[in-house]
């Protein structure tokens, strides 16, 4: 064991020398392949630990959603569609949930408003979310006014700001009570925006759903179930957008990379033979050869990971965040929880160091196969 | 020193960071329910539905609870002009919503 470690030992010893002969060339191809793995661990990463929250905070959502259209368009619900609901065995509570939009022309923004179902909120007052905080620069016990539906200045003054931990799901909530909240938009009482169910159990919720249809013909329930997979068909979107316009520069690389992997140069054809000459067999110079390729290959991924790692947890993925996030005037600030998948890590390992540590052994075998003197010449 | 010592360092070092990061990727897989449990639980207790990604346009701030079509809605002909609908594929319920659907008594 300790001669053959000797023997890789030496091995290595005579790669490292000889890729330093040509230390522009490798130098530039190990930076390049790792900023290749870097960008591509990036988006993967980015992309997972994103799914993953969106995955991990709406488990938490209502089982069921129900809305009431009319004429295809939202529509209030009535306090009757309520009490029809209850009667629905298998659902623990019914809840009408008043929420709505409000465009601050201030802010140029969009706030969502709405109210807390277990009425914490005092009339008069407003919790507001981070973001929409930083953007109107407001702070606890500050006044800010809202036009509501008939023109009329709201003023309300800011009970709480709502912690900047939680902003990707209320950056830009105003959540107020529910007597500001009808006055502010005009909505009678016993109206609601739409009604959030609790299911007994969640594995009757789409039963539970067919029977909403079946009580309010016209109604749209939506299941948490969907609400998880609109979010994941989001981001595997955007990666899959995010990746495409990488592919470009991708498969410049691959060619690059194939070219450099799969012909040798004249000069290290000489190599070869000069080394077979001097008594070196087949497998020693295979073994060179698979060293070369596992070296710059392993470092480059293990080097672009760390730094993809880096970049998306630590650094709060300053280069991907505009494409993958989007654009928005109240733009949520949050910190994603590190998350790696086995899979995507060693699909990524695959197809980054495996297909280049053997397009390196092909050409080289093939040299080495043949006789030194026929290949030095 | 060895060349093979030098490479050897350096890709001892980048094992070391590589495995770092999985190190503390499962140390906040671990952490990860203590970590986001304020947020799960105004989740809970708001009732949320969607997370704050794009707040310009209603389908765009609620894509999970959007009207069919509500892009299109606007004007006659209107086309979907926000950027960020271009960033994300329709929601799950228009594309997959069958079960749910009642087959119709009429033929259209």
């Amino acid at each position: 064991m300790r001669h053959w470690i000797a023997r890789q030992r030496y091995l290595i010893d005579y790669t490292v020398a000889a890729m330093a002969r040509r230390k522009a060339r490798n130098l530039g191809l190990l930076l390049v392949y790792a900023l290749v793995v870097f960008v591509l661990a990036s988006v993967l990463l980015y992309g997972h630990a994103l799914r993953r929250e969106a995955a991990l905070l709406l488990a938490e959502a209502p089982e069921v959603v129900v809305q009431r259209l009319l004429a295809g368009r939202h529509e209030l619900v009535d306090v009757n569609d309520l009490e029809r609901l209850r009667g629905i065995r298998g659902v623990r509570r019914v809840e009408g949930r008043l929420w709505g939009y409000h465009y601050d022309p201030i802010a140029s923004a969009n706030y969502t408003f709405m109210v807390p179902p277990e009425g914490t909120v005092a009339p008069g007052t407003i919790h507001v979310g981070a973001a929409l905080a930083r953007t109107r620069g407001a702070e606890v016990g500050d006044v800010l006014a809202f036009r509501g539906v008939d023109d009329r200045l709201f003023p309300f003054q800011v009970a709480a700001v709502l912690s900047p931990d939680s902003a990707i799901v209320s950056a830009d909530l105003v959540l107020l009570g529910e007597s500001d909240y009808r006055a502010f938009f005009g909505i009678a009482p016993g109206r609601f925006t739409d009604i959030a169910l609790t299911v007994a159990n969640p594995r009757e919720a789409r039963t539970v759903a067919e029977k909403v249809l079946r009580a309010l013909p016209g109604s749209r329930p939506i299941l948490r179930e969907e609400m998880r997979r609109t979010y994941a068909a989001l981001f595997d979107w955007r990666e899959g957008m995010v990746l495409v316009l990488l592919s470009g520069s991708m498969l410049a690389f691959a060619i690059l990379a194939w070219d450099k992997a799969a012909g040798l140069s004249a000069d290290e054809r000489r190599e070869i033979g000069i080394l077979k000459a001097i008594g070196w067999d087949t497998g020693d110079v295979l073994g060179m050869k698979l060293w070369e390729g596992a070296l710059l290959s392993l470092l480059a991924f293990l080097l672009g990971f760390a730094l993809a790692y880096a970049h998306v947890f630590l650094l709060g993925a300053a280069l991907l965040a505009p494409a993958m996030q989007g654009w928005a005037v109240l733009y949520p600030g949050f910190a994603l929880i590190p998350a790696i998948d086995g899979l995507q890590l060693a699909t990524l390992f695959f197809l980054t160091v495996v297909p280049y540590t053997s397009a390196t052994l092909v050409p080289a075998w093939r040299a080495a196969i043949t006789d030194p003197d026929q290949v030095m010449r | 020193m060895r060349p093979s010592s030098v490479v050897l360092s350096f890709l001892v070092l980048v094992v070391t960071a590589f495995g770092g990061s999985l190190l503390h990727a499962g140390w906040h897989q671990w952490q990860g329910g203590a970590l986001l449990a304020p947020t799960r639980a105004l989740v809970r207790d708001l009732r949320l539905t969607d997370l704050v990604l794009f707040t310009e346009a209603r389908y765009t701030r609620h894509p999970s609870q959007a009207d069919r079509h509500t892009p299109f809605q606007d004007h006659p002909v209107a086309l979907e002009h926000f950027p960020s609908g271009s960033l994300f594929g329709p929601p799950a319920h228009l594309t997959s919503h069958a079960p749910l659907d009642r087959p119709t008594a009429l033929s259209d």
